[in-house]
């Protein structure tokens, strides 16, 4: 896969995706604290998104952050727009604001806990070949 | 290593006046906290605000610095 189909890969996920979560590992097994957090939250609102596992390949964070123009992990987009990194998200989601964003009920208690995910991540691994 | 000290004014020699707290969360010199408060911020999103931090720090954050987590507030937030 050479970088420009990665970087296509990557504009498409934001554009098809109306909520596009690009973290390290996925839902399921986050491979970061920031990167849970920001999944976690996600998962509190019950909201439906996509999420991409930027750590098999080097040049996934480094189109990503091409990109947005943001440099760490992980990166929230909704409706195409960056949101914002794990500060952004946690402070969004306990003001109310991010389940305004995304149309979910906000929790009584906003508080991240193991709650599943609602929608299987996106796999890019079997694209690099 | 980039102490918390070095980050601390790095933002404030480019942010004049700005009150600038940063803590090493880890001690290792690569997992930081910042929280700064600026006039600077007023008007700008969050995202713009987290940006012009990360801007002080170019490339290094994600490389040497590995993370760099941000509270931003503008005097006038009362907090």
């Amino acid at each position: 896969m050479t970088n420009e189909e990665i970087r296509s890969f990557i504009d498409n996920a934001i554009r098809e995706n109306r909520v596009m979560l690009f973290m390290k590992g996925t839902p399921h097994q986050p491979a970061c604290g920031f990167s849970a957090r920001a999944s976690g939250a996600l998962n509190a609102l019950g909201v439906q998104y996509a999420a991409l596992d930027i750590l098999p390949d080097p040049r996934i964070r480094q189109e990503l952050s091409a990109v947005s123009g943001w440099p760490t992990i992980p990166q929230l987009f909704v409706d195409g727009e960056l949101v914002g990194g794990s500060d952004i998200v946690m402070e969004m989601f306990e003001s109310g604001e991010l389940a305004e964003l995304v149309g979910a009920e906000q929790p009584e208690a906003p508080e991240v806990e193991e709650q599943q995910p609602q929608k299987r991540p996106l796999g890019l691994e079997n694209r690099l070949g | 290593m980039p102490t918390a000290n070095d980050l601390k004014e790095r933002i404030e020699q480019a942010l004049p006046g700005a009150r600038v707290e940063v803590e090493d969360l880890t001690g290792g010199g690569d997992h930081f906290r910042a929280e700064v408060v600026s006039e600077r911020f007023s008007g700008l999103s969050r995202i713009q605000q987290h940006k012009l931090i990360y801007d002080v720090f170019g490339g290094e954050v994600g490389g040497p610095i590995h993370a760099l987590s941000i509270k931003t507030s503008t005097p006038g937030d009362g907090r």
